[in-house]
């Protein structure tokens, strides 16, 4: 690896401080679990590496019925599916959480690294956007708010400009009839890269119908995407496999996906339809119970 | 290019204070094997892909690979050099060795750091849960049966040993 200075500042005015200085040369640390790899194999080059996880917001989440979960940036995987209420409530970012990497790789990557690494197949992604998540973002104007299905503009590519940094993530509380999902198909059983990866949300009305439901689709486009018409299409059905597989086959019209080694154009799209259906499936049970 | 000042870093390993000078681009692999001696951890792939290089740090297993030296100051490192007891050997390494669970024993330090963090945390755990925890663990020689039936007795031992 290329030598680089190393900071661990303890307040996020100081990273923005650090980071509005040195611009591109500055790479931030979390988990660590992609930009270390990164500045060793030269894909990524720094002259400075500043740790944020000595920064109580950032490495610290809460929860309240009002306030919904706030997630601060580098909070390893694990706490989230380890948590017996957070998983229940947060069943798609338990369920993404779960898969990345193995179990070494859960005790280090975060969420909010996942997101900032903007990968099109990271696992985490269409999960927050199925919850409809919102990041929490800190720079040398203030702070703003994005929406995460806003937050990725191409592979390895998201909205932050010089200076500025994800300090959280903020999900909406859930209620007793909401439920939400996420599956990924991979050839292998773990520790792969996902062909296609669906994140599904729903919130059911007292009736049982769909009062609201969220679509989310990974690995099929440059950016994780939600899939709006697919989602707005539930408002008011029931939820039978039906409808699901409907949904499923107004997902794949949106869904541009590549050609590769791990699967073609037209068996991506195929997966999208199972994954929706598979997902909401999921969703729905979660929510009943 | 800055000239990278190298960085004082005060730990504990293996439950004794340790305190190192690294370079910032130093993994905690590194250290430990170049700077400490402690080189039961392997590197395998240097990526975070074969878990060869597992350590415990705070009390969960990580890819020493994928740590920098600099960012353990005040962490409690465990690694496969603190397993035995004296000369007593662990049960998980009993039952590597009379399970006959490694052939070159590349991948085996790590495996056996990750098993005993599994089975600390249920000495019961099923196979598809000691599967699915040591799927960081990568090993070309065995084909996993053996690990796995040698983390299985292991669990054994430890549950009647409490
Ligand atoms: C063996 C292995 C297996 C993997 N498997 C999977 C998988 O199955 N699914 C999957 O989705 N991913 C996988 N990954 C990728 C990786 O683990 C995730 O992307 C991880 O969630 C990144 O989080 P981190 O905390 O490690 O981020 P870091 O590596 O610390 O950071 C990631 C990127 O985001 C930037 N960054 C970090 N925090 C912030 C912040 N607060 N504000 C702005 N920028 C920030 C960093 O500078 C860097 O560019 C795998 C990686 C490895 C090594
Ligand atoms: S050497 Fe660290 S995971 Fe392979
Ligand atoms: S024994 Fe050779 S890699 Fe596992």
């Amino acid at each position: 690896m290329k030598e680089f200075d190393y900071l661990a500042p303890e307040s996020v005015s100081e990273v923005v401080s650090v980071i509005s200085e040195h611009g591109d040369r500055a790479k931030l640390l979390a988990g660590g679990t992609d930009i270390i790899v990164q500045l060793r194999e030269g894909l990524r080059e720094a002259d400075v590496v500043v740790d944020i996880k000595k920064i109580d917001e950032v490495t610290s989440f809460k929860y309240s019925e009002e306030h919904g979960l706030s997630l601060g940036a580098a909070v390893a995987c694990y706490h989230l599916y380890e948590h017996p209420k957070l998983s229940q409530l947060y069943g798609a970012l338990a369920d993404s959480t779960h898969i990345i990497g193995g179990w070494q790789i859960q005790s280090r990557a975060s969420v909010g690294g996942n997101l900032c690494n903007a990968s099109p197949a990271a696992d985490s992604i269409p999960s927050l956007i199925a919850l409809n998540a919102t990041a929490v973002i800190a720079g040398p104007n203030g702070g703003r708010t994005v929406a995460v299905q806003d937050f990725c503009t191409g592979p390895g590519r998201n909205v932050l400009e010089n200076g500025e940094l994800l300090v959280s993530i903020q999900v909406p509380a859930q209620c007793n009839n909401s439920g939400s999902a996420y599956e990924r198909f991979i050839p292998r059983n773990e520790m792969d890269i996902a062909v296609v990866g669906v994140g599904s949300w729903v919130r059911l009305s007292e009736d049982g119908t769909i009062a609201e439901a969220r679509i989310s689709l990974g690995a099929v486009a440059a950016t994780p995407l939600f899939a709006e018409e697919a989602s707005a299409s539930l408002t008011g059905k029931h939820p039978s496999e039906e409808n699901f597989a409907a949904a499923g086959e107004l997902a794949k019209q949106i869904a541009t996906p590549i050609s590769d080694m791990r699967g073609t154009d037209e068996y991506r799209a195929h997966l999208v339809g199972v994954l929706v259906k598979r997902t909401l499936t999921t969703a729905a049970e979660r929510a009943q119970n | 290019m800055p000239a990278s000042k190298k960085v004082h870093v005060t730990t504990t390993i293996n439950g004794e204070d340790t305190d190192f000078l690294c370079e910032p681009r130093h993994s905690l692999l590194e250290v430990l094997r170049d700077n400490l001696g402690l080189t039961g951890s392997k590197e395998g792939c240097n990526n975070g892909n074969c878990g060869a290089c597992t350590v415990m740090l705070n009390g969960r297993p990580v890819d020493s690979c994928l740590v920098l030296g600099a960012e353990v100051e005040g962490a409690e490192i465990e690694t496969v050099e603190g397993i035995a007891c004296s000369s007593n050997l662990h049960p998980v390494q009993e039952c590597f060795l009379e399970g006959a669970a490694l052939q070159c024993g590349i991948c085996t330090p790590g495996f056996l750091v990750a098993s005993k963090a599994l089975l600390d945390k249920d000495p019961h755990a099923s196979e598809e849960t000691i599967r699915f925890d040591l799927s960081g663990n990568l090993c070309r020689c065995t084909g996993y049966d053996k690990i796995v039936r040698a983390v299985q007795a292991a669990g054994q031992k430890m549950a009647t040993k409490v």
